[in-house]
């Protein structure tokens, strides 16, 4: 029981030991120290995830009980490494370029963005990967109980099952903390990555310390070894020509199409060139994984007695001769082995799920559009983390139904072959232009049909899910559709045959389908994208968007990519086209990097339905068609030249058209200004004079309406002066021989000051401030008179302009990168898009009211932020009327 | 009864001053505020003559001008047009709109009402 303590123990340590590497690679990577975080060399290790508790303790029965077979499962992912140059840069440099975020994500996208298509690949990934998951539990629970020495095949059922519940809760939450701490553009998880790398080192580790063991400590030495593996039946196996094709081809097509492996070789990638180390570095790492299998096979089968399950030889070789902390050592190798299995598993699912089934039908069924405002992305998270939850919850309870029976390799060999079935539809979308949707549907049904008629179902054992009788003589007694000999075949492997066949017509229906069908335009796109990805990597246009509103966009963007970054996105895509402000043109160009943004958080079926939800149907234009049909080299070659000398034209022709814009603007401003300060200045004298005539020349004039004609005159006087000192401010700013009085002060007292005067002597609940904490301790030194006149006349506007029934300003501050961006976002109707581009202007007033201001406030304000090296500007798609107010890099002193 | 006056004009103060020095003249005068629908107000209510703002909320005193003169009848109503803009192209504007008499901003309380004066009985 001591031993046993001991475990749980070293167990807890290690898990806490992998959460500190997690964390600390997490934070290496925020504050940008995360140089070797993305170094080929962990890139290689978190391959090592193929290798799965399966392989840890699996390969040594499957030696035990089939001789050398087990090293295909080795040879089938090491051919395809070592042939990296012709599948993987691929897939790797599409999973860049289109932003894949998932194996499901990545054949949707080809087939035309479908999400349907998407949605089935999910399904069955999850179908192919929960037994999976079970084993990795019942792998732990089982070598749990090899430890507590009291492992029977059936007795204490009950405290695996509390055990497998702990580590599948504990699996969970790793995945969660660390796969969801922020929704990643990239999709990159270094913390998940790095603690995989690290346990990939101790499995390795672990392993090669049993066969030394077992060489050096049981064995006399190498050549002992060998004596004995001669004499033992391991040595005489014969090899079986179809049985290791088909191994090495299944394990090679699962190494590419698991989901955790796609993870981690595609999604997780930071660099092509990381495939060029691991192309020898990971076939190297299998080679000694595979060194000692034999020989602790050997030995075990020896030293045991008869019947000891030899699954678990890692385990009860060096227990059986009295070596506990060997033994510890080679449990923390098979639990590393399972965990991490598990962490990239669910993380992968649960991406696919929350990608493909979870998001659509909420952004469909809640709130109805796109364009609704409010964040989504904790939605996005919690659904993932909730799906993360499912999948692992999945696992446990196959577990718990399957009752662990099965070897271990069995259940692994049948998971294989289920998610083998994306090969043809995989290589064929990058290989083959001529690739339809409905090809890749019929393709993968045909493939998963087969296989869980001849290959899963079976597996449960005869008499459970498959009768007797269909196994001999087929269903209805149709012979050729029995399903472990089709078409009358028999006397193939059960394995072999299911493969076969289903790999087999799979490829074939897909193969025939899409050649019977035509791909829709967004098909041909992508295929051609696809498997041209090397020529014209990011030149096809997707989308024409003359019509789209670029608001609903950044409405849209905010929601998903959170507002900084979608404002973000906006404005360096604005600066771009070569264009001011935050919305930029709705360009093809722009509409696609919005759509692989988007694509990095929620999948590429949803980012391009939410894109089109607003651009509008006509994606496709004729001429992207024409671009994809004719496609001679010189023909690319030449339209690509006049493409780019059209482009470089129609810049300049926007920049002219621009400078033109602006310079009429200018005269006509000027022209505008003059006739407006008239217009201003006479409305008031003309009351002035019309009401003293009417005193002067009027008798009989009673004291009361003396009175009220007096304070006529008075206050439209005060207006004049009002609008004179406006006016002398406005030029004093606009020569520039404005004295600014630099003083130092904090953010929060400017706004607390600033809030106070602009509501002097309104009613309390005129209009309510909402202020957000935090980030107020910022200290400035600027002319903080200036600062405060800009704060004062935006809350003003607020006060006077928003036609909420409760009014409220909210006001938010934030620092980015040491600038303090101060936003007042209030709760009415915003301003008009049309009025958004002349609010800055002089004497211009948004909407029909006529407020006491001569229009002059904003004009002000962009003046004295100007002066003080800011900028004040309106932000769009807020709701409300949004003003920014962005300070001056060197204002900030400190913030604490 | 004296004869009736539509004043069209969005300045509280200004109207309230032409008002008093019309309806001291035995006017009736009544006023109407935006550009929107001053037409249909015009039409509706068939004063004697209009004193028409050009700066309107809505619609400018020009474009009202037009659309009267369009309207059967009142091609000859009397229009005594105010504006604020005391440019030369201003002026110009209002005779192509079609207006009777042009006043600049700030005016005379005795110009105004020997004009509407004029314009009635002339």
């Amino acid at each position: 029981m001591g031993t046993l303590n001991m475990l749980v123990l070293v167990c807890l340590v290690y898990v806490a030991f992998l959460f500190l590497v997690a964390f600390a690679a997490e934070r290496a990577a925020i504050r940008g120290k995360g140089g070797w975080l993305r170094s080929p060399i962990v890139y290689t290790l978190s391959l090592s995830i193929y290798c799965t508790a399966w392989t840890f303790y699996g390969a040594v029965g499957y030696a035990a009980r089939s001789g050398l077979e087990y090293l295909t499962i080795y040879i089938g992912p090491s051919l395809v490494m070592v042939g990296w140059w012709w599948v993987l840069r691929k897939l790797v440099r599409i999973g860049r370029t289109q932003r894949v975020t998932s194996i499901a994500d990545l054949i949707s996208s080809r087939y035309g963005k479908s999400n349907l298509l998407a949605v089935g690949v999910t399904v069955l990934a999850v179908i192919g990967t929960t037994p999976y998951i079970a084993l990795q539990l019942q792998s732990v629970t089982v070598s749990f109980a090899v430890f507590s020495d009291v492992y029977d095949a059936s007795a204490p059922l009950g405290e695996q099952e509390s055990n497998a519940l702990l580590v599948a809760a504990g699996l969970a939450l790793f995945t969660i903390i660390f796969g969801t701490r922020n929704l990643d553009v990239n999709e990159r998880h270094h913390g998940v990555v790095m603690a995989i790398a690290v346990e990939a080192v101790v499995k390795l580790f672990a392993l090669l310390a049993v066969g030394v063991f077992v060489v050096w400590g049981i064995g006399g030495g190498v050549g002992d070894i060998l004596q004995r593996i001669d004499a033992s039946k391991i040595g005489t196996w014969q090899i079986e020509g179809d049985r290791w094709a088909t191994l090495i081809f299944l394990s090679a097509a699962a190494f590419l199409c698991l989901p955790r492996m796609f993870q981690v070789l595609v999604v997780e990638n930071d660099s092509e060139d990381h495939l060029r180390t691991a192309s020898w570095a990971f076939p190297a790492y299998l080679m000694v994984m595979s060194l000692f299998v034999v020989p602790i096979a050997v030995v075990g089968l020896d030293l045991l007695p008869a019947g000891s399950n030899p699954d678990f030889f890692v385990l009860t070789v060096p227990l059986a001769t009295g070596n506990n902390s060997l033994a510890m050592l080679s449990f923390l190798g098979g639990f590393s082995s399972a965990t991490s299995m598990v962490i990239v598993a669910a993380l992968a699912l649960s991406t696919m799920v929350s990608n493909h089934i979870v998001m659509p039908i909420w952004l469909n069924s809640n709130f109805g559009g796109a364009t609704v405002s409010g964040d989504v992305r904790h939605v996005v998270l919690l659904s993932r983390r909730i799906s993360i939850g499912a999948v692992v919850t999945l696992g446990y309870l196959y577990y718990r139904m399957s009752g662990g029976g099965t070897a271990l390799a069995s259940i692994g060999l049948i998971s294989f072959a289920g998610v083998a079935q994306f090969l043809p539809v995989l290589i064929g979308g990058i290989f083959w232009r001529g690739a339809t949707r409905l090809g890749a549907f019929a393709g993968l049904t045909v493939g998963f049909v087969i296989w869980a008629y001849a290959l899963l179902l079976p597996s449960f054992g005869t008499g459970t899910l498959v009768s007797e009788a269909l196994l001999a003589q087929g269903p209805l007694g149709i012979g050729w559709l029995r399903p472990q000999a089709f078409f009358g075949i028999t006397g193939m492997d059960p394995l072999v045959h299911a493969i076969f066949w289903s790999i087999l017509l799979n490829a074939l229906a897909f193969f025939l389908v899409s050649l019977g069908g035509f791909p829709s335009p967004v098909e041909r796109l992508q295929g051609a994208q696809f498997v041209n990805v090397f020529e014209h990597s990011g030149t096809p246009q997707g989308w024409s968007g003359d019509l789209v509103q670029s608001e609903d966009l950044m409405i849209m963007a905010q929601r998903i990519l959170g507002a900084r970054e979608a404002q973000g996105l906006f404005e360096r895509e604005a600066k771009r086209q070569g264009m001011g402000g935050v919305l930029p043109e709705p360009s093809p160009d722009f509409l696609q990097v919005l759509e692989r943004e988007l694509s990095g958080s929620v999948g590429v079926a949803t980012a391009h339905a939410m894109v089109e939800q607003i651009v509008g149907g006509a994606s496709v234009s004729v001429e992207d068609l024409m671009a994809v049909a004719d496609e001679t080299a010189q023909i690319m070659e030449h339209s690509s030249q006049l493409e780019a000398k059209s482009q470089e034209l129609s810049r300049t022709a926007r920049q002219l058209r621009q400078a033109n814009d602006k310079l009429t603007q200018i005269s006509s401003q000027k022209d505008a200004f003059l006739s407006q300060v008239s217009h201003e200045l006479r409305t008031p004298m003309t009351s002035i004079r019309a009401f003293s005539e009417i005193l002067r020349d009027t008798d009989r004039l009673s004291a009361a309406e003396q009175t009220k004609y007096s304070t006529i005159i008075h206050d439209e006087a005060l207006r004049l002066t009002r609008l004179l000192d406006d006016l002398l401010d406005l030029s004093v700013l606009e020569s520039g021989q404005v004295s600014l009085n630099v003083q130092t002060g904090k953010l929060d007292g400017l706004l607390d000051h600033a809030i106070a005067t602009a509501l002097t002597g309104s009613g309390q609940d005129s209009l309510r401030i909402r202020r957000t904490r935090g980030h107020k301790q910022a200290l400035l030194r600027t002319d903080l008179d200036r600062l405060s006149q800009v704060f004062i006349n935006l809350i003003g506007n607020a006060q006077k302009y928003c036609d909420a029934e409760n009014p409220e300003l909210r006001i938010e501050v934030s620092q980015s990168n040491g600038q303090v961006t101060v936003d007042f976002i209030d709760n009415g109707h915003g301003i008009s898009k049309k009025d958004q581009a002349v609010i800055f202007e002089k004497f211009a007033r948004a909407g029909v009211q006529r407020a006491s201001g001569a229009g002059l406030g904003l004009a002000i304000c962009r003046e004295i932020m100007t002066r003080l090296g800011g900028t004040v500007s309106y932000l769009p798609g807020q709701g409300g009327a949004a003003f920014r107010v962005v300070l001056a890099d060197q204002d900030q002193l400190a913030a604490q | 009864m004296g004869k009736s006056v539509l004043l069209i004009e969005d300045e509280p103060n200004i109207i309230e001053a032409i008002s008093f020095i019309l309806s001291r003249d035995g006017w009736s005068v009544a006023t109407h505020s935006n550009g929107h629908d001053a037409v249909g107000v015009v039409v509706g209510s068939r004063p004697d003559i209009v004193i028409l703002d050009v700066m309107l909320p809505g619609k400018t005193g020009y474009e009202i001008l037009r659309e009267l003169r369009e309207v059967e009848g009142l091609v000859d109503l009397p229009v005594l047009m105010l504006t604020a803009k005391g440019q030369v192209k201003d002026r110009e504007m209002a005779e192509r709109a079609g207006a009777s008499r042009f006043m600049t901003k700030p005016f005379s309380n005795s110009e105004v009402l020997e004009a509407v004066r004029d314009l009635v009985t002339g």
